[in-house]
């Protein structure tokens, strides 16, 4: 009790600095700014509402003709095709490359910083843009889609690699370097085992971000079911519209649900 | 990988040792060790052993026990003097190539074990062929050659530890993963074993039983043993002669069975 009355209480806002204050008042005013040039205003909400019922109208009931449908359905499996390829290379690569990126592992040294820099480089580019590059050199179709799955993969993953290879535990390492284990030795022996299940949770990330992205790619021609969509809106037909977003919930949601179970099975 | 198999080579040097025969296995003068920073942890150290001795290696924490063995294995970079060890000598300036060579020919076991956790007691045994010829196939008993599965079988064997092969290391008790440690270290019969404080994080039982082990497969094998303990009863039991480091040097270098109690208490409260 004597204590109590000995020290005063902290002052409120104690953790705010001057400065932060400052920069905090600064970055609400960039919000608010902001909000007033690109926000939607409550009119244009409630001009909006009647174009999007009148566009969920045209769009019911979907269209389910089975020659359509047979079309969708290899579609979607380009699709799936196109996530799945992308990824396992994009993820197999990832492995040498987090290797090289991680601080204190790699036997590149300083150059290490610079393979870093190379991850960080992919990742920044998004990956319709990245679509746009492939398909001006490879061409229209799968291919191209494939290939920006393969780089965003290794943004994604090198960098999460890289990551668990720095935090691997150091002792076993140390034992293998003692026996005469070489760095490549020393990765497959002590690094990889240690670092596994974190890194088949970033790949089952991987995956379903390569599954989520590559519905998208065909917009810009990158192949898979995006195509189909692209050419249902430009041509006005809403119920192919619909039913090709419906086959894209499914089909995403089928993978989130299998890569939360081989996450749950991996625990 | 046939040299370092050879039983044939390992009981000619047991013969040998019994007979008073062994020749200079280590030795180290006026090796020195300091930091950055200017700090001295080693200062001076000159020490002999022979084939086939047993020694341990006493002193207070700090006093430079571990960072000895490290140096003598090239993991710390010696700051002065000369070391050699098994034919291979080297000073402050080695080429990375002379440790490699060191490390093939000697065994380590860490105070921690050390063991690759998630992986099986078979593939931690077989990492102790790592740095041997063919490597690349040692990280997993799955990809090892079969020569080199049955050599760590054999090990296994030897530590009591065969039926827990397919084991997760990290399933074993702590005694247990010791054994694993040592038998990664003999698997390739090494001339030379250096231990870090084996028994340090086991209970006074397992810690024992660890030593007695340890002990008998050098003498059977003929396998020089250099290891430090802070346990008096370690040192007399298992060595035959006890060295002391207290300040970074060596005071006291003579036969386990003489050290006395006033010997210990300069060693630790000095």
């Amino acid at each position: 009790m004597a204590e109590t009355r000995l020290h005063a209480a902290p002052e409120r806002w104690a953790g705010l600095s001057p400065i932060k204050f400052v920069l905090l008042v600064a970055v609400l005013a960039l919000i608010v700014a902001s909000m007033t040039q690109v926000a939607p205003t409550p009119k244009q909400l409630a001009d909006g509402v009647p174009g999007m019922i009148r566009l969920a109208d045209r769009m019911m009931p979907p269209n389910l003709d089975p020659v359509f449908l047979t079309r969708i359905f290899w579609r979607i499996v380009e699709t799936f095709q196109i996530a799945l390829v992308g990824a396992a290379i994009g993820i197999l690569l990832s492995l040498p490359i987090g290797w090289l990126a991680a601080r204190g592992v790699t036997p590149l040294g300083r150059g290490g910083y610079l393979v870093k820099a190379f991850v960080s480089l992919l990742r920044t580019i998004p990956d319709l843009v990245w679509a746009l590059l492939f398909v001006a050199t490879v061409g229209l179709g799968a291919v191209a889609g494939t290939m920006t799955i393969v780089v965003d993969t290794i943004g994604f993953c090198g960098r999460f690699f890289a990551e668990a290879i720095e935090d691997a535990e150091k002792e076993p390492q140390e034992a293998l370097s003692v026996i005469g284990a070489g760095k490549v030795s020393i990765f497959f022996g002590a690094i990889l085992p240690d670092t596994a299940p974190s890194m088949i949770n970033t790949s089952l990330f991987a995956l379903e971000k390569a599954v989520r992205a590559s519905v998208v790619l065909g917009l810009v021609g990158a192949g898979g079911i995006g195509q189909e969509l692209k050419v249902a809106f430009d041509l006005f037909q809403y119920q192919n519209a619909s039913t090709i977003i419906l086959a894209i919930f499914v089909v995403v949601l089928l993978m989130e649900w299998a890569t939360d179970r081989l996450r749950a099975s991996l625990q | 990988m046939a040299d370092v198999l050879d039983l044939e080579t390992t009981q000619k040097r047991a013969a040998a040792i019994r007979q008073g025969l062994g020749d200079l296995v280590l030795s180290a003068s006026d090796l020195g060790k300091s930091y950055h920073g200017g700090s001295r942890i080693l200062d001076g150290v000159n020490l002999n052993i022979r084939q086939g001795e047993k020694v341990a290696l006493i002193g207070s924490n700090g006093s430079g026990k571990s960072t000895l063995l490290k140096c003598l294995i090239g993991l710390h970079p010696i700051s002065c003097g000369k070391v050699e060890i098994m034919g291979d000598a080297f000073t402050d300036t080695a080429p990375a190539r002379v440790f490699h060579r060191i490390r093939r020919k000697a065994g380590f076991v860490f105070q921690n074990h050390c063991l690759v956790r998630r992986r099986s007691v078979l593939s931690n045994v077989v990492h102790g062929m790592l740095g041997q010829r063919g490597s690349w196939r040692g990280f997993s008993q799955t990809l090892a050659p079969q020569g080199w599965r049955d050599a760590a079988m054999e090990a296994l064997a030897d530590v009591n530890l065969a039926s827990y092969a397919d084991a997760r290391a990290d399933s074993l008790s702590g005694g247990q993963q010791q054994r694993v440690a040592i038998a990664r270290a003999l698997v390739r019969r090494p001339q030379f074993l250096i231990a870090d404080e084996p028994a340090a994080s086991l209970d006074p039982v397992s810690g024992h039983d660890v030593m007695a082990l340890f002990a008998t497969l050098c003498r059977d094998r003929g396998i020089t043993l250099l290891y430090t303990t802070h346990d008096m009863d370690h040192a007399r039991d298992f060595s035959d002669r006890t060295l002391a480091l207290r300040r970074g040097r060596i005071f006291i270098d003579r036969p386990s069975a003489e050290i006395t109690k006033r010997d210990l208490q300069e060693t630790f409260d000095g």
